[in-house]
């Protein structure tokens, strides 16, 4: 299987250098098969959107992706070095420090405050208290969630928690953005929200994103789409 | 799209001119087929005829634009009476898709394939909306909107039919 047909062209016709590539990784989870011979190519700066049916391996793509699962065989390729062979320690720094993540709920820490869980990155990079706050606070204004900052995530309503969960992932203005089904549990008006504030500020940011999705509505956010069936990625049909 | 009733629904706010009620049409409603002059005026003169507009005003001078219409009280009733009517559900996508899919399965073909075409036809289609949406005001993003909820219909029966492939093409072939 080719990988190569899937390069993205940059705009002055010159093939752009991929940022993560992925190539025919297997991933089993006992005897279920998630991952079976999944292919991907990530381009710097664009927003791709991975869909297909439920079960079909779209988490487990993006886990292997994002250094957090190891796949048992494939490489996964980060700005031209092998990342799913690092180890876990290295794994985790990279994480920390080149990764955003957004995911469907549960995601943010349920005793600490809105803003905490904001700046929290920040602290665990070693940024100090004072000037994590200062970023935070206005993180949380630009995703339209300032007045939230001293709540918990239980007494704000799901699109406030999916919108500092954004915050959280963009503060430390990371090269590659995962979001798994990050409106999953909002109604349309926010799940547009939501999807419109991440790609704008990813955009800004010059960032990547990788977004999981089943809903087409949002996928359309995305600049082009994959979709995974049974383990492996179907390239995009032309479709004129 | 009942083209009388739109007339009369852009006349209730004021009267209009002919060329006005064909250039309100095409900005509001008309995104790809623009309504035809002659079509203006043979409407607006069956209005005229059942009663439904008056001519409030008739200007000097020649040319088919010297009449400004106005909506009568049995203009209002009956748009009113159509306003109320629910629209009748047309499931006409799926239709043709649908008949594309069972043609493929029947003939042997790639069913799989008529799906991911028309999925990827559908997104490209979504994505040009979103952009515009984001452009536009809040009038151009319900537009939007209501064709983008229509086209995520069709793609959730596209993947609906895409997940049962296997077993419809057994019930094909038996
Ligand atoms: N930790 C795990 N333990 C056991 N099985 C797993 C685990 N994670 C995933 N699987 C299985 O692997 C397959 C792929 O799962 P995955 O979560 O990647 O699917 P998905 O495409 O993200 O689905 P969904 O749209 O429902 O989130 C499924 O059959 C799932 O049950
Ligand atoms: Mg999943």
């Amino acid at each position: 299987m080719s990988i190569m047909s899937d390069t993205q062209a940059t705009p002055t016709g010159l093939l752009a250098e991929p940022l993560l590539v992925a190539m025919d990784l297997r991933r089993r989870f006992g005897p279920t098969v998630a991952l079976d011979g999944a292919s991907i190519q990530v381009t710097a700066g664009e927003v791709v959107a991975v869909m297909g049916p439920s079960g079909s391996g779209k988490s487990t793509l993006l886990h292997c992706l994002a250094g957090i699962l190891r796949p048992d065989g494939g490489e996964v390729h980060y700005r031209g070095s092998r990342l799913d062979t690092l180890s876990e320690d290295v794994r985790s720094r990279l994480r920390r420090d080149d990764f955003g993540f957004v995911f469907q709920f549960g995601q943010l820490v349920p005793e600490l405050s809105a803003l905490e869980n904001v700046t929290l990155p920040l602290r665990l990079g070693g940024v100090t208290r004072r000037e994590a706050e200062r970023r935070g606070r206005e993180w949380l204004g630009r995703l339209e969630v300032a007045d939230v900052a001293g709540k918990r995530p239980g007494e704000i309503s799901g699109g406030q928690g999916q919108r500092v969960a954004v915050a959280r992932a963009l503060i430390t203005g990371p090269r590659v953005v995962f979001a798994d089904e990050p409106t999953g549990s909002l109604d349309s008006l926010n799940g547009e929200l939501v999807m419109t504030l991440l790609v704008d500020t990813a955009r800004q940011q010059g960032a990547t994103v990788v977004l999981v999705t089943h809903e087409p509505r949002v996928a359309a956010y995305a600049e082009r789409e994959v979709v995974v069936r049974d383990g492996r990625c179907v390239a995009p049909v032309q479709a004129r | 799209m009942s083209v009388p009733h739109v007339l009369l629904g852009l006349l209730e706010d004021r009267p209009r001119h002919g060329y006005d009620l064909k250039r309100e049409y095409d900005e509001r409603f008309a995104s790809t087929r623009p309504l035809q002059f002659g079509q203006v005026y043979a409407t607006l003169a069956r209005l005229l005829r059942d009663g439904l507009v008056d001519i409030e005003a008739l200007e000097a001078g020649g040319g088919p634009d010297r009449k400004l219409y106005a909506i009568t009280a049995a203009g209002v009733t009956d748009l009113e009476r159509w306003l109320r009517e629910p629209v009748t559900p047309q499931p006409y996508l799926q239709s043709v898709l649908f008949t594309k899919v069972v043609l493929a399965l029947l003939s042997g073909r790639s069913a799989a394939d008529v799906l991911d075409t028309q999925r990827a036809s559908h997104l490209d289609r979504m994505r040009e909306l979103t952009r515009r949406k984001a452009s536009g005001d809040l009038a151009d993003a319900l537009v939007a909107d209501f064709a983008l909820v229509h086209l995520e219909a069709d793609l959730r029966w596209i993947e609906m039919a895409g997940t049962r492939l296997g077993r419809l093409e057994k019930e094909m072939r038996a």
